[in-house]
């Protein structure tokens, strides 16, 4: 449509040169990527991995791994490690069975949360996890902090038939996992593919893959998987841990 | 000359007919996963097989209303449009249909490979890799020839580029964006891959392709839908050009910093979440503005939805897109984010826009089609029962999400007398029951309303293709 002037105004040169139009579409639409997604990945106060004690000296949120020292080697509270393989195996298991549809990893700020749930989550818990399993839905309780709070023996009965010990629940039986084998190969493939793309496992990692999980059921694997969650930075009173 | 020698329609006619079969797949997974929800035996029935469960069919259910009942809605319309409005065949016939049967492809591939857990575990992007790179190829066909489409037109006859094909190439090319980057992973074997982004990153990456599928799949696209067909039904010019351009260009610049809404108090960092919030309040007035220039092209022939039902389902979807863009702003403000993120009531906003907004006008443009197409007049009478059933569907649908979603939120928080939280989660888990049955009432009505049009419109195509054969 042309201006009073006379002119034509760049939305009627648009509308005439579809090509024309499609760049412009695409820088519309590139401008919020750019101001809100790539600082992210720049910006070094995105994880925060490293906070300041009460006496003074500053403590890494991240596991400090010495060169000869094998997954087994740390302790609850040394901070975020990569999955041992019996815990690969039971993300694995908990993607394919789409648990992050109905729970949460995800602990907000607020006293509620922190008083069902645990301390309120932090970036760099998750910084291993390819995929993020924050979810977006809590048909379920969140399970970042789910680790350490039952015996593996719940775990498994309630898996096995959830009803038994939670009447209330809507939750499917995963009583199949205890058929299932958990493929030592497979796994070993899998913490490779997780090294390329940013996981630091070691080569004695991964060819530890098959004798860690030889034997083991992908119920065992998912029970694994469910006791770590949450469990790897000790939190301590008088730290911030965000801004 | 008729419609059919003057277009290629025969493209146009499969993918209307595919969406109506999708939506009816569609609802059926909805119906069944609402089910498990309120009654969890459904889950397995007995068997001890996983694949009924609600985490291997609830992805099922997203992908087979979005993208193969959606995306072949919009693949139908998109070709029927640029025809259209442009006055050209498609550029490639050929190519349309290499887009027709690798999208159903994608589709088949969903339906056996989701059951089976095979999964990205992002959601409404979980096909794995070599089904994504399927998905790239059928886009691209789309695109390139709805571009090329337009190129070669007459510029004598059609000097300007008519709005509805705005709408519509904004969407194909953000979501080529979109899904391309969202997807980047590293493959372990053929059916596994894991994303090359991980925690935080991932979580903003996710979501911007998660709000955006919404924002552009469902909304732009679909707004293509609604400047074309409602003027068209109307028989009138849309109420105002000016509020188009403006609706458009609002629409394209401002939806994509949404997805942070959907991690507001989480480990993302506060000024992403908040800047996400901020825009999606200012949202309101391009998504209003939309609907009005939508609603008020009416003005003047009000009686004519006295007796057109096509224009009913038009114009009662863009009451509910209203509705709906009032509704995400709402949820995205910062104090009632934290009441309702991780609750039904994020279920019941999705629908509004989905069962509200896309179905009634997909179907809308639907019925227009075929009656054009065919120069028919499809069956009234169950077209009027589709309209009752569905919008009655819906209600109910949302009323019992918003009830269920509200009261999650309240329970989790609440605290009794002395200072400890009122209630365990499994309390709030059975409170939900009666809602989850309701919804899944609301998802049967909705469930039997897509029936009905597929009914109604595999009945009309076969009944005008039998006599154009009697008369040739």
């Amino acid at each position: 449509m042309a201006n009073n002037n006379g002119k034509e105004s760049l939305q009627t040169k648009l509308e005439k040169n579809i090509f024309a139009m499609y760049l412009f579409m695409a820088l519309a639409v590139s401008l919020a990527g750019i101001v809100q997604i790539v600082p992210l990945f720049t910006n070094p106060e995105t994880i925060k991995d490293e906070v300041t004690l009460a006496d003074g000296s500053t403590q890494s949120l991240l596991w400090q791994r010495a060169e000869d020292q094998s997954l087994s080697d740390w302790k609850a509270g040394d901070g975020v490690r990569p999955n041992t393989p019996l815990e690969v195996a039971g993300r694995d298991i908990y993607q394919r069975e789409g648990c992050y549809l109905c729970h949460s990893q995800m602990i907000r700020p607020f006293r509620d949360e922190k008083e069902r749930y645990g301390h309120f989550s932090l970036a760099v818990e998750s910084v291993y996890d390819h995929p993020f399993q924050w979810g977006s839905k809590r048909t379920g309780p969140d399970l970042a902090r789910v680790g350490g709070k039952y015996s593996d023996e719940w775990h498994i009965l309630h898996l096995r038939h959830p009803q038994a010990l939670v009447p209330e629940s809507v939750m499917p039986k995963y009583k199949f996992l205890e058929n299932a084998m958990v493929d030592g190969e497979e796994i070993a493939t899998h913490m490779s593919g997780l090294r390329k793309v940013g996981v630091p496992y070691t080569d004695a990692d991964i060819a530890s893959a098959e004798k860690a999980v030889a034997g083991k059921t992908e119920m065992d694997a998912m029970v694994a998987y469910l006791q770590t969650l949450g469990t790897m930075i000790k939190f301590e009173n008088g730290v911030t841990y965000r801004e | 000359m008729n419609l059919t020698e003057k277009y290629d329609l025969g493209v146009v006619k499969w993918f209307t007919i595919m969406a109506s079969v999708y939506l009816v797949v569609g609802t059926l997974l909805g119906v069944y996963i609402a089910s498990e929800l309120a009654f969890p035996f459904l889950n397995d029935l007995g068997t001890d097989l996983p694949y009924f469960q609600f985490g291997r069919l609830r992805p099922l259910h997203t992908n087979a209303v979005i993208f193969a009942f959606g995306g072949s809605a919009l693949m139908a319309t998109a070709f029927y449009i640029v025809q259209r409005t442009n006055q050209v065949r498609l550029w490639s016939n050929k190519m349309a249909w290499f887009t027709f049967w690798s999208w159903n492809t994608v589709i088949l591939l969903a339906v056996i490979t989701l059951p089976l857990g095979l999964t990205q575990s992002k959601e409404y992007a979980e096909l794995e890799w070599p089904i994504d790179i399927l998905i790239t190829l059928s886009w691209a066909s789309y695109l390139y020839n709805f571009v090329m489409t337009i190129h070669v037109r007459d510029r004598n006859k059609v000097p300007h580029v008519y709005v509805a094909n705005w709408f519509f190439m904004g969407m194909m090319v953000m979501v080529t964006y979109l899904h391309v980057v969202n997807n980047l992973s590293i493959p372990v074997d053929w059916f596994k891959s894991y994303s090359i982004f991980s925690g935080v990153q991932d979580a903003m990456i996710q979501w911007w392709w998660g709000h955006n599928a919404v924002g552009f799949f469902l909304t732009a696209g679909f707004l293509g839908m609604m400047y074309y067909f409602v003027p068209k039904q109307a028989e009138r010019p849309v109420y105002s050009y000016r509020l188009s351009v403006i609706h458009f260009w609002a629409l394209m610049f401002g939806y994509v910093w949404l997805g942070a809404h959907h991690l507001q108090y989480t480990a993302l960092p506060d000024w992403a979440g908040s800047l996400g919030a901020t825009i999606s309040l200012a949202m309101i007035i391009p998504s209003w503005g939309g609907a009005l220039n939508g609603i008020l092209t009416l003005s003047g022939a009000w009686d004519r939805l006295r007796e057109d039902y096509i224009l009913r389902f038009l114009i009662m979807s863009l009451a509910f897109y209203a509705m709906a863009t009032f509704e995400g702003p709402v949820m995205a403000a910062k104090n009632v984010n934290a009441l309702s993120h991780y609750t039904d009531w994020t279920i019941g906003h999705v629908h509004a826009g989905a069962l509200g907004w896309n179905i009634m006008v997909a179907a809308g443009a639907m019925y227009h089609m075929i009656e054009r197409i065919y120069n028919v007049r499809m069956n009234q009478k169950l077209m009027a029962t589709h309209f009752w059933v569905h919008t009655i569907g819906t209600v109910t649908y949302i009323v019992a999400m918003w009830v269920s979603g509200i009261m999650q939120g309240l329970m989790w928080r609440a605290y009794d007398e002395y200072g400890t939280l009122a209630y365990t989660f499994a309390e709030s888990v059975s409170a939900m029951h009666p809602y989850y049955v309701m919804r899944a009432t609301g998802g049967v009505l909705v469930l039997i309303g897509a029936i009905i049009m597929l009914i109604n419109i595999v009945s009309t195509i076969r009944r005008s293709e039998s006599v154009q054969t009697a008369n040739a």
